[in-house]
C-alpha cells in the first residue's frame, strides 16, 4: 500500500497529462470537431484519408521526412567526430570540451533568433561571405529550394551539444586497457577507431541516434520563428503542421489525425530501439 | 608542425566554428546600429545601451522572473516525484510494482506533442491558462529522471532498509535521512538537466499564456524577434543574452555532472 503512496503522485500526472490526453487524441481523430474542439459527428477513418489526400499533409510528411535526412545522419556524424577529437588527455581539453557543448545551454528560441540573423539576405553572415567571393546572395528562409536546408543546418548546430556530451561521456567509459594492447601492438590509428573505438561508442550512438529521430520528429521552435512553415509550405514539419491545424485553423479532428500518426512514428522508432537493441545484448 | 600542434588547431577551428554564433550575438548585443548595418565583427565601444533598451521596450525583468519561477518550480517537482517514484520501484515491494514499472516505461513512447490539444484543453478547463501552475504541473512528472534515480538507488544495500525497518524508523524517514543524501550528486545532476529544458521550453509557454504578465522568456523572444524592435539586431541580440546567460553557466558548472550523468541514463 505504501509502495502505491509513492508512485501515485507519478502516476496521477502521468494519467492526466500523458494517457489521458494520448487516448482522447485518438478519439477526437475520428470526429469532426467545432471551433472549440468539442466533437460534434463521428467521422471514422474520414479526417485520415482526407490527410493522405490533402496535397498539404504530402508537403508535410515530406518536409518531415526530409529534415529527418538532412539533420541527424549529419547531426551525428559530426558530434562523434567532435566527441572523438575531444577525448584527448591534453592541457586544457576542458576548455575544448566546453565550447563543443555550449549549444546544450541554448534555447531552441535564443538559437532561432541568433541563427535567423545569420541567416539575413542583407546583413547576415552567410550572404556577406558570398559576396566577398562574388557569388550571389540566397535568400535562405524565403527560397522554396534552401529553407528546409537552412532550417536544418541551423538544428544540426542546436543539437550538437547534447549529442557531444552523451557521445564523450561514451567514450570515457571504454575501457582504457584496450588502446594499450592496441599500442603495444603497434596499429595504425584508423584501426584503433574501426575496430576499437566505434565498436565499442556503438551502444552510445545507438542512443543518440534514437533520441536524434525522436527529437527531428518533435521539431517545432525553430519552424515556428525562422520560417512560420514556409515558404510555400517547404518547412510545415507535423508538429507545426499539428499546431497550425489545432490553434490558428481550429480545425482539432485533423490535428488529432496528424498527432495520432506522429505517435506512430515515434512508437516504430522506439520499438526497433528496443528489438536491435536487446539483439545487440545476446551478441556480446 | 607535430601531431600535437595539429590536434590543437583542429580543436580550435571547430571549437569557434561551434561558439562563433553565440560569441557573434554577445558581441551584436554591444554594437550601435550602425555597426550592425556595416556588418562589423568587433564593436567600437562595449555599450550597455541596447540592454537597456531592450528592459525598455519589453517587459524582460517579469519575463526573467517568471521563466525562473517555472523552472524552479519543474524542477523541485520533478525531484520530489522522481525521488518518491525511485524509491519505491527500489525498496518497497508490493503486488503490480513491475507492471507500473512498464507503465513508466511506456510513457517514453508518447511524444509530448502529440497529446497537445487534449492537455490545452485540460489546462482550460482547470482555468490554468496564463498561471505558474498550467506551466509546470504537467511536467513534474518523469520517466527518465525515476530511472536514473532508481539506478542510484539500488547501490544502497537492501540490508540498510531491512534493519531500519525492523528499528522501526518509518519509510519515509528512511528516505529523507538515508537515501537521498546518498543520492545528492545524481539529484544535482537531475536538477541541473531539469531547469536546463524548463528554462528553454518553448511551445507550451506558447500555448498556454497570451498575456505579458505570465509570458516566459523565451516567448518574450518571440515577441521582441516579430515586434518592431526586429530591424534593431542589437537590442535583439542583447535580450538573447540575457535569455542564455543563465543556462550557459549552469551548464559550465555543471557540464562534467551533467556528461557522467547522462551517460549513465542513457547506458543504463
Amino acid at each position: 500500500m505504501t509502495g502505491m503512496l509513492f508512485l501515485l503522485p507519478s502516476l496521477i500526472l502521468f494519467g492526466v497529462f500523458l494517457f489521458y490526453p494520448m487516448v482522447r487524441t485518438v478519439y477526437l481523430s475520428l470526429f469532426l470537431t467545432d471551433s472549440q474542439g468539442v466533437p460534434v459527428v463521428f467521422v471514422g477513418w474520414e479526417n485520415f484519408l482526407n490527410l493522405f489526400q490533402s496535397t498539404s499533409f504530402q508537403l508535410s510528411a515530406k518536409a518531415t521526412a526530409l529534415f529527418v535526412l538532412y539533420t541527424v545522419p549529419a547531426g551525428i556524424v559530426l558530434a562523434t567526430a567532435l566527441a572523438i577529437l575531444a577525448n584527448q588527455k591534453l592541457r586544457g581539453i576542458g576548455l575544448f570540451r566546453t565550447m563543443f557543448s555550449a549549444t546544450m545551454g541554448m534555447s531552441v528560441a535564443a538559437s532561432s533568433v541568433i541563427w535567423m540573423f545569420l541567416f539575413n539576405p542583407s546583413i547576415g553572415l552567410f550572404n556577406r561571405i558570398l559576396g566577398a567571393l562574388n557569388i550571389p546572395g540566397v535568400q535562405w528562409l524565403l527560397d522554396p529550394q534552401y529553407a528546409l536546408l537552412s532550417v536544418s543546418v541551423a538544428t544540426i548546430w542546436m543539437n550538437t551539444g547534447f549529442a557531444f556530451l552523451i557521445l564523450l561521456g561514451g567514450l570515457q567509459n571504454i575501457d582504457q586497457s584496450l588502446y594499450e594492447s592496441a599500442r603495444v601492438a603497434g596499429v595504425s590509428e584508423s584501426y584503433k577507431l574501426r575496430k576499437i573505438t566505434l565498436p565499442m561508442l556503438s551502444p552510445t550512438l545507438f542512443f543518440v541516434t534514437t533520441v536524434s529521430l525522436i527529437n527531428a520528429f518533435q521539431t517545432f521552435g525553430q519552424v515556428d520563428l525562422l520560417t512560420k512553415g514556409g515558404p510555400m509550405e517547404s518547412t510545415n514539419v507535423i508538429v507545426y503542421s499539428i499546431y497550425k491545424d489545432a490553434f490558428i485553423n481550429y480545425n482539432v479532428g485533423s490535428a488529432s489525425a496528424q498527432a495520432v500518426l506522429l505517435f506512430v512514428a515515434v512508437l516504430v522508432v522506439t520499438v526497433l530501439q528496443f528489438k536491435i537493441g536487446e539483439r545487440k545484448v545476446h551478441y556480446q | 608542425m607535430g601531431k600535437k600542434g595539429l590536434l590543437y588547431m583542429t580543436l580550435t577551428v571547430s571549437g569557434l566554428v561551434m561558439v562563433f554564433p553565440i560569441l557573434y550575438a554577445f558581441l551584436i548585443s554591444f554594437m550601435q546600429g550602425g555597426e550592425v548595418l556595416q556588418g562589423s565583427l568587433w564593436p567600437e565601444t562595449f555599450s550597455l545601451a541596447n540592454y537597456f533598451s531592450a528592459f525598455e521596450r519589453v517587459p524582460l525583468l517579469t519575463y526573467l522572473w517568471n521563466s525562473l519561477v517555472v523552472s524552479v518550480l519543474i524542477m523541485a517537482g520533478q525531484l520530489v516525484l522522481c525521488s518518491l517514484a525511485a524509491f519505491a520501484f527500489v525498496f518497497i515491494e508490493f503486488k503490480g510494482r513491475e507492471w507500473i514499472f512498464y507503465l513508466f516505461i511506456s510513457t517514453m513512447m508518447i511524444p509530448w506533442e502529440a497529446t497537445m490539444v487534449p492537455n490545452f484543453q485540460t489546462v482550460q478547463s482547470l482555468g490554468w491558462l496564463n498561471s505558474y501552475a498550467g506551466l509546470t504541473i504537467p511536467f513534474f512528472a518523469m520517466a527518465f529522471g525515476t530511472f536514473l534515480l532508481r539506478q542510484q538507488f539500488k547501490t544502497i544495500p537492501k540490508e540498510l532498509y531491512e534493519a531500519s525497518q525492523i528499528a522501526g524508523i518509518s519509510k519515509l524517514r528512511f528516505f529523507t535521512g538515508v537515501v537521498l543524501p546518498v543520492a545528492k550528486t545524481t539529484m544535482t545532476t537531475l536538477a541541473i538537466y531539469s531547469f536546463l529544458t524548463a528554462w528553454n521550453m518553448y511551445l507550451w509557454p506558447l500555448l498556454v499564456t497570451n498575456n505579458e504578465a505570465n509570458r516566459t522568456v523565451q516567448i518574450g523572444l518571440k515577441q521582441m524577434q516579430t515586434q518592431e524592435i526586429a530591424s534593431d539586431w542589437g537590442v535583439v541580440m542583447a535580450g538573447v543574452v540575457m535569455v542564455i546567460l543563465p543556462t550557459l553557466i549552469l551548464l559550465f558548472a555543471g557540464q562534467k555532472r551533467l556528461q557522467e550523468g547522462l551517460t549513465q541514463g542513457a547506458l543504463k
